[in-house]
């Protein structure tokens, strides 16, 4: 079990970070209850470890970075960073209709917070303070904790996400994300209460949705990558677009978030791999769920969750 | 200077950059219309009249009529908008993907189980892989659904 830090007793800290894809058929999957077809049943497996992980190593808020896939933003806003401030965010009308999934509850003071501090880190968030949030929010929270009944079920905790635009080129680069994961972890370290909080990365791994090309997979460039992810994150942080598009199509440029989360983690200092590298708990990589690649792994800090 | 493009030799991929997303902002502004109900009741009841409608050029609203997406992205579509249009029609993800290749649902979804397109020859413009441009369509439904398709009906090409 991981327990409160020892020298900074009353400060929030994150504990862990999750990586998983998001991809849409999955939330139709559990939403019609298909994870039991020989389809589905091999990438649900994948999560039973999660799922139980979840339950022994609950967070407070998890801080869920995700992309908003033309849902809450159309052309109108393009926003790279966004992160959502409100008490509440509806599951969106993606043209199917709403997943049928809890509301997810949000974290506005720490999410706040979060938002002061990181913009003082020079960077430049989109604040939202009303917005839907698609599969690629609702999905990774439905793979990690279980089907939920949307109305007498709940997310097990506050959620606080934050969009990044990886639709419309060009989306920010790895090391851009990289960086910012690090100036969460600050803001979050400055918060002053006692606190578990999860990083997520989402979305990826190798998939391309559009044209003669449509179908692509990489197994073996997304398993070098997610090595690298998680033994050499600050090379992989160097990793730049083009490789992304050439090598795991042009939606799999969507695996920059993972970085994000990464680079949130304790062994990342001013850029470089310093600390204690984190313990990996749990990874999964499977091929299909309808055109892409998933890619799963879980990492938890060492050097703070030790037990007194 | 111009700015540098160099996405611009990926075979069978158009990376949906500030340009396209000029070109395209009425088009993919009308696929976001499709994510409240009444709108999409109201589409499907005359194609025509709603899209006539909004702002678009006579290329993208025949591109939509036909459910072509592969032409609708050329217009400045982008597939997240483009899917607004396919869940209006009850379509997965994968049935729209697979509507680009040239394939019937049922062989790409056999191409996704075995494991995906292989990225070999297919990374730069020029090579010899199944989506380069000298070998399409890949499959079987192009050639079905020009034997079998009447003009101008709008239906599913997968």
């Amino acid at each position: 079990m991981l327990t409160q830090h020892k020298e900074r007793p009353h400060m929030a800290r994150i504990t862990a970070s999750v990586f998983t894809s998001h991809v849409p058929a999955i939330g139709a999957a559990l939403d019609q209850g298909k994870t039991t077809e020989d389809y589905w049943a091999p990438l649900f497996a994948g999560y039973d470890f999660s799922k139980q992980w979840m339950t022994d190593n609950q967070p407070d808020v998890i801080f869920l970075v995700y992309n908003d896939h033309a849902t809450a933003f159309s052309l109108d806003f393009i926003p790279t960073f966004a992160i959502g401030t409100a008490a509440q965010f509806q599951p969106a009308d993606e043209g199917w209709g709403p997943r049928p999934v809890p509301v997810v509850q949000g974290h506005p003071d720490l999410a706040s917070h979060i938002a002061q501090s990181v913009i003082q880190q020079d960077f430049d968030l989109t604040i939202v303070n009303k917005m839907d949030v698609d599969h690629g929010l609702t999905v990774p929270l439905s793979l990690m904790c279980g089907a939920q009944d949307p109305h007498a079920g709940a997310w097990p905790c506050p959620v606080i996400p934050f969009a990044v635009n990886v639709v419309q080129y060009p989306v920010p680069s790895g090391a851009r994300c990289f960086a910012l994961g690090q100036a969460i972890r600050k803001a979050i370290d400055t918060y002053d209460d006692d606190m578990n909080v999860h990083i997520w990365g989402t979305g990826g791994m190798s998939h391309q949705l559009q044209g003669a090309r449509a179908g692509l997979i990489n197994r073996e460039w997304d398993n070098h990558w997610l090595d690298q992810l998680i033994n050499d994150p600050v090379a992989c942080a160097q990793v730049p677009h083009m490789n992304y598009v050439r090598e795991a199509g042009s939606e799999g440029i969507e695996l920059v978030m993972w970085l994000i989360a990464r680079g949130a983690m304790d062994d990342i200092n001013n850029g470089q791999q310093t600390g204690p590298a984190p313990k990996l708990v749990h990874r999964f990589y499977h091929v299909p769920a309808s055109n892409t690649a998933v890619g799963h792994a879980i990492l938890e800090n060492t050097q703070r969750n030790l037990h007194p | 200077m111009a700015l540098d493009k160099p996405y611009l030799d990926v075979p069978g991929t158009i990376i949906f950059d500030a340009a396209q997303s000029r070109k395209g902002y009425w088009l993919n502004q009308f696929c976001m219309s499709l994510m409240q109900a009444e709108n999409r009741a109201r589409f499907k009841a005359d194609e025509r009249a709603y899209l006539s409608e909004w702002d678009m050029t006579d290329e993208q609203r025949q591109a939509v009529l036909a459910r072509d997406l592969n032409w609708c992205i050329r217009t400045g579509g982008n597939i997240y908008f483009l899917a607004k249009i396919g869940a209006t029609d009850g379509l997965s993800f994968q049935q729209m993907a697979g509507s680009m290749t040239g394939m019937t649902e049922v062989e790409y979804r056999a191409m996704m189980v075995a494991g995906g397109r292989s990225v070999e020859g297919n990374r730069f413009v020029g090579e010899d892989g199944d989506a380069q441009a000298h070998r399409q369509p890949q499959g079987s439904a192009h050639a079905a659904t020009q034997a079998t398709q009447p003009a101008g009906t709008g239906a599913d090409p997968a």
